[in-house]
């Protein structure tokens, strides 16, 4: 009687094994190829392998302050997601669920619509700013903010749903807090791994962007590097490694902050 | 505290309809009702959490009826567990007193709450997280939530209701005793009657949004004033007589009808189960059905000569004999019942 549950795990673990194995190198192959290619021996003079093309990335003109505009522009992606998302997305689901829908439909357009239309459709806009305000690639983050939003409204609605938000923002008021500190001090902190996750996704969704930038002529990061690329492809390669292995530190950072918590509430019981 | 012709719908259903109550300083009010009745709905807007169609609040001799929620300083306990996740124990009962306009120092705030986790018996647990605690702790300390603020009124809103049967019964002892020993005015609303009637000072019944009666519990439970207010609280046997002269004639006897009751003709009085009284009788008419222990007490289920069957409740102690099969007599106790139209 025992055998045959013994042998369904047995199984199990040899399934899991080899899908974790083959995500693993479906993850890493590429990554490792990328690296590969960045090392090898380039031109003539060149004997073995070395690590030039990363050697010369600080000197590459333009690349240091495309990456600090691009990290601005993700900060400011970030305060009004804060600032403007999220409670706007608590308010529709405290006060007004009637809004619910139509607010999940606007926030999930953005995936709808392919990049290079969103494009074709605000660049007059991005003309008129950049002739009669600023040329700055930071107003970027405008259309990033609308750009993430499916990511960032899964995230917070998830949160939102899996707590009894309205007995909170109840119980919050009798209290005494006003609706701002009921938001601020309460359903803030409470979705705030929701919060966390949605802005990172957004920060990693900014930093990568390539099409709408490069059609409108911002020099971002990516633009930047697609730039590099055409002259050096060692080097470009070797820059989008790096800059895929720091998105990928910011998005480990996450887990890295829940576990945190429950390592704390453990130390509590 | 007085609540006056509270009334509010949503769309066309009706949930409160003149609701008026008038409740007295230190006072623990029970609001009993089946589900949907306006309770709720009730204590809402008693805690200016919803908004009325009409009506006045007025509690300390100040109308209340447009003030904000936060403003209005009452403490509520929620049906659905509602302590902030991300704070523990000790900080969401320090919460409102954070809030406070003179607000008051860290000192006074820990002394304020350690207090109350004190009084509420979970001082052990003032740094562990909502998500540490089971069910019937999470309510203490909501409760201990509530009272930091010291409220005007405390407002219930079926607290025990998540809560498996023995915690239920061993909280609402103990939120009586916390009520009496702090001397709070106190609305407690629950569908349980026996948990109504085991703690108010006086309870009252509700159906679609008005008060049917209000009432010590003993009171309500022996001298209804309506035929809901009997069936729903307690058990009673519907039993058909005759209805004269204020009497109604029942089993060979004749019983004084209560106010409120029909007043001629044929009509069913809702006899309370101790009020039947069974006697072993080898030619009795009557047949024991079924008799089932509860401890101190014994139901017994009785077919009467004409088919209809009864419920009869007695002390364990005086139901020798009285078993399934059993031949007896059966007669009631001469108290006054409420009678109620044939339909
Ligand atoms: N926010 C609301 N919107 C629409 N109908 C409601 C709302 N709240 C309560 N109701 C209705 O009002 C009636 C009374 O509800 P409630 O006060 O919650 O009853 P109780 O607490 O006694 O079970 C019910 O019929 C309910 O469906
Ligand atoms: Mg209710």
């Amino acid at each position: 009687m025992g055998a045959e549950p013994l042998k369904r795990t047995w199984k199990v673990q040899v399934w899991r094994r080899f899908i974790i194995g083959f995500v693993a190198l479906y993850l890493i192959v590429p990554l490792y190829s990328m690296f590969d290619f960045s090392t090898k021996p380039f031109g003539l003079q060149d004997k073995g392998r070395n690590l030039r093309a990363w050697r010369i990335i600080p000197s590459q003109p333009d690349l240091g302050i495309a990456i600090l505009r691009s990290l601005i522009t993700a900060g400011i992606v970030m305060l009004l997601i804060l600032f403007m998302v999220v409670p706007t997305v608590i308010w529709v689901q405290l006060k007004l669920p009637k809004l619910r829908r139509p607010l999940e439909l606007l926030c999930l357009l953005p995936l709808a619509i392919p990049a290079i239309v969103i494009v074709v459709g605000i660049a007059p806009l991005y003309r008129w700013i950049s002739i009669n305000l600023t040329e700055s690639p930071i107003t970027l983050s405008g259309v990033y903010s609308m750009l993430v939003l499916p990511y960032t409204y899964r995230s917070l609605s998830a949160a939102l749903d899996a707590v009894d938000i309205h007995t909170l923002a109840e119980a919050a008021q009798t209290l005494g807090a006003s609706t701002f500190r009921m938001i601020s001090g309460v359903i803030m902190p409470t979705i705030r791994t929701g919060i966390i996750n949605g802005s990172f996704i957004a920060i990693a969704l900014v930093l990568g962007e390539f099409t709408i930038s490069n059609i409108l002529n911002f020099k971002t990061f990516q633009v930047v590097i697609a730039q590099i690329g055409r002259s050096s492809g060692s080097v470009a390669v070797s820059v989008s490694l790096a800059s895929i292995l720091f998105v990928l530190v910011l998005l480990l950072l996450v887990p890295a902050h829940k576990r945190r918590e429950e390592v704390l509430d453990v130390d509590l019981a | 505290m007085q609540l006056v012709d509270l009334t509010k719908h949503f769309g066309k259903v009706k949930a409160l309809d003149g609701l008026t109550l008038d409740i007295a300083q230190g006072e623990l009010v029970a609001l009993l009702g089946p589900s949907g009745c306006g309770k709720t709905t009730a204590l809402r807007s008693l805690a200016g959490l919803q908004e009325l169609d009409r009506g006045q609040m007025i509690v300390d001799g100040k109308d209340v009826t447009f003030q904000n929620a936060n403003k209005r300083g009452m403490g509520m306990v929620f049906q659905a567990y509602s302590l902030f996740p991300h704070l523990t124990a000790g900080e969401n009962v320090e919460y409102g007193l954070k809030l406070r306009a003179h607000k008051a120092s860290a000192d006074k705030r820990k002394h304020r709450s350690t207090e109350l986790l004190e009084i509420v018996g979970l001082s052990t647990h003032r740094n562990h997280y909502p998500h540490q605690l089971s069910g019937g702790q999470q309510q203490r300390i909501a409760l201990a939530r509530a009272l930091a603020i010291s409220p005007k009124v405390l407002l219930l809103d079926e607290p025990l209701s998540a809560l498996d049967a023995k915690v239920r019964t061993q909280l609402r002892e103990e939120i009586r005793r916390i009520q009496l020993e702090l001397g709070t005015t106190t609305l407690f609303v629950t569908h349980d009657q026996e948990e109504a009637l085991s703690i108010a000072d006086r309870v009252g019944v509700m159906r679609n949004g008005q008060l049917e009666q209000i009432a010590v519990p003993s009171e309500l439970y022996d001298r209804p004033s309506t035929a809901f207010v009997a069936e729903f609280v307690g058990l009673t046997n519907p039993i058909q007589g005759k209805v004269s002269a204020g009497s109604i004639d029942i089993l060979g006897g004749s019983l004084k009808v209560l106010p409120g009751s029909i007043t001629s003709g044929t009509g069913i009085a809702l006899v309370r189960p101790e009020s039947i009284q069974v006697e072993s009788n080898k030619s009795g008419e009557a047949r024991i059905f079924s008799a089932s222990f509860l401890g101190a007490s014994c139901r017994l289920m009785i077919t009467l000569s004409d088919g209809t069957r009864i419920t009869a409740q007695m002390p364990s102690s005086e139901s020798v004999g009285l078993v399934a099969g059993a031949s007896v007599n059966v007669s009631v106790l001469d108290l006054p019942v409420f009678v109620k139209a044939v339909t």
